[in-house]
Order: structure tokens, then C-alpha cells, then sequence
């Protein structure tokens, strides 16, 4: 375990050195002069000079590459270029918000998508399972902006069962007050690709032998969903949830942004209006970090939804 | 359908239907497929016909009222309109008084008025209903709508078009050559997909500003992951295949091996990663322009259409938001039921 660990950890350091090239390349070179963008409407070329020498744009590139380098391993990406936070100050304050939205979504969503397919493929073929099918493909194909703009105005404005937008310090407040919205908001929406989803996985499982020889030996039909056939989906929807997870932290960036929801997912898109590069720099970077994490864990835990996956 | 070519020359016999023609029979007689496709088409020939300016080229012209109601839902509407103009020529009434003694500026009202005899003055007719409704400024849904799918069918399928082009190239290249080559395009891969799908798209975004062409470029520069992972596993299959092996063996080249050869046999998979694309596309298009990031405001796109409806919403008038959103969903529905039909119709499994 030790031995794999060090190999997969070993590995993610080229793809984290292309991250940061990637990252580089698109801030540096592609993007502008920041000095222009900083100076605001009317430039003054001694205050852009004075700018260029302070971001280090004056350096040659590889100066500059080395300087990023820095700024990713010693966790200081210097102050936001709009509001002069320091950026780790604005990441770590934004990380709640999202976290307190997005981990009741994902815990609510999983459940209820898993409990809701495993009904399904039970009934497959019947009209319980077309109907199903049918209205998930309808209410896939509108837009995430319908929805939002139609249930926020429903359940916050004309039916006030929970509170339009809004976000207070206290956690618990949040949890009870602000979060159901978005967050039922969220699971719905989600819902329907997940159930198709998780639906086939049991489905092909279900086609499979083993299901047959259970049957067999008289197993009960629970047993052989619950036992058999829940077990062995569990790798693919494990998968697909793992994919999942690392966007959790950008959050649904267009739920905080209707909810008024301070956190990450609405820091981006002000950043990328205020043309803030430092916080998006530091959000993209640290984001593919946690995502190759997240990745060397889903598939350690592989190794234990199914102890045949053996860890090379 | 791996190798239709030695089917094709099977001796003693006609030679069997492709697998193009075989595909194509079995969704004619899927009734869903072509009522999806005769929707699809529709949606393009609207489109086309928008983009040369044979319909809804005056989409910005202010035919109706303020928020002219959908036409029906008239019967409603008029009792409203006729109470508002009642109230406008009472108060006509009472302005009447001659004020003229106290009035600084009425020995001037007469040259003004002369003045004003001079200028023509066209008075637009404003109908108080229009098919679907009208926005704020009056203008009419329908066609604002129709304008819209220009943008957003464009962005669709010239995204998913780039996007698919450099997903098959870079999967064919990663497939076909392996070692070297290989490694370095699934460094690639990884770097791309390391970083969460939506933040990539947002970076791009923040540093190559706003414009439809621009948001081609970044939904095509991003997008194609998916496409080249599954082709290289395509190419990986199929350059081992006998029939690879046997064009090898005549001398034929290694270009003409990877798109002469491999390409139409696995050219299924990459129209249904096309269309899969398309419809992901026309989503982010629409949240994307939303937003603010994608066309620029004077360009109508879905997606504008609903971040003006949000507001519109909360004042009772709704047709915008249900117009575009029908529009998109229609779309949407049909393109996605389309790929189902084209997936099963091009599975080898169920020949």
C-alpha cells in the first residue's frame, strides 16, 4: 500500500508541472498585459511601469515561470488585484459556504439517485421504468437556468416557504435557513442524469450470471438486490461519484450566484468579471491538486467496495 | 462492422450493404428517430434561413408594447388596456386649465409648435399583443427567439466540431503510434482533465474575453477529452486488426492506414461523441452567455433571452422565460433522443 501510494503520488508531479505550465500560458502570455488592466481607465505609463516592475513583468519569462512556481508551493499568491485580500484569505473563507451547500447536495443526491435507480432497474421494462425514463430525458434537456430562475421565484417569492437569497455567520442558521433551497434545488436537477446513470449500472449487473444462480438457490429478490447486485454497482457508481466530487469545490457556481451565497463558485465568476487573475490562478491550481487527490482515493477505495480490485 | 471491406467482397454473392446503409435503414424505421430528426432539421433550416436574413432579420424592431402580451391570452389583456387608457384621458382633462398668465415659457409654445410642424414625425403602430409575447423594449419573442437559435446552434456545432476534429486526431495519434507519442498526449489528457470542467472552460474564459467566436474557441479547446480517450482506445483495438494488418502488408502508408482505413471504421463513435457534444454545447452556450461571458449584449442568444426573463419573472410576465427555455428544451430533447437512436442503430451487437 505504501509502495503504491508513493508511485501514484510520484506520478501526479508531471501532470501538476503541465497544470502549472497550462495555467501559466493562458495567465502570462495569453492574457494581456496586466499592467493595463490594473491601471484602470486612464494609464499612465510611469504608474504601468511601476506595476509591470511590482508583478515582476518586466522580468524575462522564465523569471516569471519561477516566480509562479514559488507562489504555487508557498501557498501565497499575493493580494486579489480588486479587492487587495490576500488570495489565501479569500480562498479559505470562501471554502465554507460551498462546503456547507455542496456536502448535503452530494450526501442527498447519491441516496436518493441509488435508492431510486435500484426501484427502477427492479421494474425494468414496466411502465413504472418507460415513464421514468421518459421524464428524465424531458427534464434533462431544460436548461439548469430554468429551473433556478423558476423554483427561486416559486418557493422564495410567491409560495416564501424558504428565504429568496441570503447568507448569515452562523452554520447552523445557514444549514436550516438558506441552504434547503439551493440545495433541494441542486439535487433535483441532478437527479435525473444520475438515476439514468446508476439505473444502467445495475441493469448490466443484473444481466449478469451470478444473479441468475442466486435466484436459483432461492434467494429472495431483496437479498439479491440489496447483496448481489448493489454490491457489485457500487465500483462504477463509486467512480462516477469520485468524478464528481472535485467540482463539489467550485460548488454549483450558478446556485451561489442566484442564492447570493458567498462561496467559491461565486468568487470565480466575479473573478473572471473583475479580470482577478491571482484568485482564479490560485483556484485552478489548487483545484487539479485536490482533483488528482480525490482520484488516488477513489482508487484505494476501490480496494475495499471490492476486494478482487487488487492495487498495482 | 469491424470489417465491411472484406464483407463487401465475400465471394459468390451481392455484395452485403455497408454499415452506413444498414444503420441508416434501421433508424428510418425507428418513427421517434425521425420525428427527432425532422426536428433537428427544422431547427436548422430556421437557422439558416435567420443567419441569410430570409426571417427575423427586423427581430430588433419594436412592433409591440412594452411587454406585449402573448396573443393568446388577449381576451384577458384588453380589459387591462382599455382601463389604462381610460385613466390617461381623465387626466387630460384636468390639465386643461389655461395657465398661459403665469406660464414663463408660454409666449415661446407657439414657435415651438411650428417648429415641430416642420419635423415628420412617424408614429409607430404598437400592437398590444404579438404571437408569443414581447419584451420590455416591445420586441417580438418569436423572433428574438429564432435570431437566438443562430447564436446558439452555431456555437453548438462549430464547438463540438473543433472539439471532435482534435479529439480524434490527438486519440488516432495516441492509438496508432503508442509509446512515445502516446505518453506524452495522455500527459495531455491528464493536465486537462485534472482541472475541474467548469473552471477550465471559466479560465479560458477570463483571459480570452467575450465574443461567439471566442466561446467556440474555448468550449472546442476544452471539449475534447472525452472524444480522445475513447478513440484511442478505437485505434488501439483496430490497429491490431487483420484487415490493418493486410493493408500493411500491400505497402499502404501510415497515414492512409490511420484515416483511410481505421477512421470509417470507427467513424460511429465519433458521430455520436459529435452529437453528445452539440447538446452539451448548446447547454454551456446558453449558461455561459447568461452570465455575461459568452456573445456580447447587443447579440441575442438563449441565453441573453433568459437573463433578461429572470427579472421579468417577479413582474407576472413569463412568456420570455417559457419561450426560450421551450425553444432550447425542444431541441435539446431532440438531438439527445436522436444519439439514443443512432447508438442502437449503429451497435454491431444488434445487427
Amino acid at each position: 500500500m505504501g509502495a503504491y501510494l508513493a508511485r501514484r503520488l510520484w506520478q501526479m508531479v508531471p501532470t501538476l508541472a503541465g497544470v502549472i505550465a497550462l495555467v501559466f500560458v493562458l495567465f502570462n502570455w495569453v492574457g494581456g498585459d496586466p499592467a493595463l488592466i490594473l491601471a484602470g481607465k486612464v494609464p499612465d505609463p510611469a504608474q504601468i511601469e511601476n506595476i509591470r516592475r511590482q508583478l515582476g513583468i518586466d522580468q524575462p519569462w522564465w523569471v516569471q515561470l519561477w516566480i509562479f512556481v514559488q507562489q504555487v508551493f508557498t501557498f501565497d499568491f499575493g493580494r486579489s488585484w480588486s479587492t487587495n485580500q490576500l488570495v489565501s484569505d479569500v480562498i479559505l473563507s470562501r471554502l465554507g459556504p460551498t462546503l456547507t451547500i455542496m456536502v448535503p447536495m452530494l450526501l442527498l443526491e447519491t441516496l436518493l439517485a441509488v435508492t431510486l435507480a435500484l426501484l427502477v432497474a427492479w421494474v425494468r421494462g414496466s411502465l413504472t421504468d418507460r415513464v421514468v425514463m421518459v421524464v428524465t430525458t424531458v427534464a434533462m434537456s431544460i436548461s439548469f437556468l430554468v429551473y433556478i430562475i423558476v423554483f427561486q421565484w416559486l418557493f422564495g417569492y410567491r409560495l416564501a416557504w424558504f428565504p429568496v437569497q441570503g447568507w448569515s455567520e452562523d452554520l447552523w442558521t445557514n444549514l436550516v435557513k438558506f441552504a434547503p433551497l439551493p440545495v433541494l434545488l441542486g439535487v433535483f436537477v441532478s437527479l435525473a442524469p444520475s438515476l439514468r446513470l446508476y439505473r444502467s449500472f445495475f441493469l448490466d449487473e443484473i444481466g449478469h450470471d451470478y444473479v441468475r444462480t442466486a435466484r436459483a438457490k432461492g434467494l429472495s429478490e431483496r437479498r439479491v438486490m440489496l447483496r448481489h447486485v448493489l454490491r457489485n454497482a457500487l465500483i462504477p457508481i463509486l467512480t462516477y461519484v469520485g468524478i464528481g466530487l472535485p467540482s463539489l469545490f467550485v460548488g454549483s457556481f450558478l446556485l451561489e450566484m442566484f442564492f447570493s451565497i458567498p462561496g467559491l463558485g461565486r468568487e470565480v465568476i466575479d473573478s473572471v468579471n473583475r479580470s482577478d487573475f491571482p484568485v482564479i490562478k490560485a483556484i485552478t491550481v489548487y483545484l487539479a491538486v485536490l482533483t488528482m487527490l480525490v482520484n488516488l482515493l477513489v482508487d484505494v477505495l476501490y480496494h475495499y467496495a471490492d476486494p478482487r480490485v487488487k492495487l498495482r | 462492422m469491424s470489417e465491411p471491406a472484406v464483407i463487401a467482397g465475400a465471394p459468390g454473392g451481392a455484395p452485403s450493404p455497408g454499415l452506413w446503409r444498414i444503420a441508416w435503414r434501421r433508424l428510418l424505421q425507428d418513427r421517434l428517430a425521425v420525428a427527432c430528426m425532422l426536428v433537428v432539421v427544422a431547427y436548422c433550416g430556421v437557422m439558416l434561413a435567420s443567419a441569410a436574413g430570409l426571417v427575423a432579420s427586423d427581430w430588433e424592431r419594436e412592433v409591440g408594447v412594452t411587454y406585449a402580451a402573448p396573443a393568446f391570452l388577449i381576451s384577458l389583456h384588453d380589459v387591462r388596456d382599455e382601463e389604462a387608457g381610460g385613466a390617461i384621458s381623465r387626466r387630460a382633462e384636468f390639465d386643461a386649465v389655461d395657465l398661459s398668465d403665469i406660464d414663463p415659457l408660454a409666449p415661446r409654445y407657439d414657435e415651438w409648435r411650428r417648429q415641430t410642424a416642420d419635423v415628420d414625425v412617424e408614429s409607430v403602430e404598437r400592437s398590444l399583443t404579438l404571437p408569443l409575447g414581447g419584451d420590455q423594449w416591445g420586441r417580438d419573442i418569436l423572433r428574438k427567439t429564432v435570431k437566438g437559435s443562430e447564436v446558439s446552434l452555431t456555437v453548438g456545432l462549430a464547438a463540438a466540431l473543433i472539439a471532435t476534429l482534435i479529439g480524434t486526431l490527438l486519440g488516432a495519434l495516441a492509438g496508432y503510434w503508442g509509446g512515445r507519442v502516446n505518453d506524452l498526449l495522455e500527459w495531455l489528457y491528464n493536465v486537462f482533465t485534472s482541472i475541474p470542467y467548469v473552471l477550465l472552460i471559466l479560465a479560458f474564459a477570463a483571459v480570452l474575453g467575450r465574443g461567439m467566436l471566442t466561446i467556440i474557441l474555448i468550449l472546442g479547446l476544452t471539449g475534447w477529452t472525452g472524444v480522445y480517450r475513447l478513440m484511442r482506445a478505437e485505434y488501439l483495438k483496430h490497429r491490431e486488426r487483420e484487415y490493418v494488418l493486410a493493408a500493411r502488408a500491400i505497402g499502404v502508408g501510415h497515414l492512409t492506414r490511420m484515416f483511410g482505413h481505421i477512421l470509417p471504421n470507427t467513424s460511429h463513435v465519433v458521430l455520436v461523441q459529435f452529437s453528445l457534444l452539440v447538446v452539451a454545447f448548446i447547454k454551456t452556450e446558453v449558461i455561459l452567455s447568461f452570465l455575461g461571458l459568452g456573445v456580447p449584449v447587443e447579440v441575442v442568444s438563449w441565453g441573453t433571452m433568459l437573463a433578461e426573463a429572470q427579472n421579468e419573472l417577479v413582474m407576472g410576465k413569463w412568456w420570455q422565460l417559457a419561450v426560450a427555455g421551450a425553444a432550447m428544451a425542444v431541441l435539446v430533447t431532440a438531438i439527445s433522443l436522436l444519439t439514443d437512436a443512432m447508438r442502437d442503430a449503429l451497435d454491431p451487437k444488434l445487427r
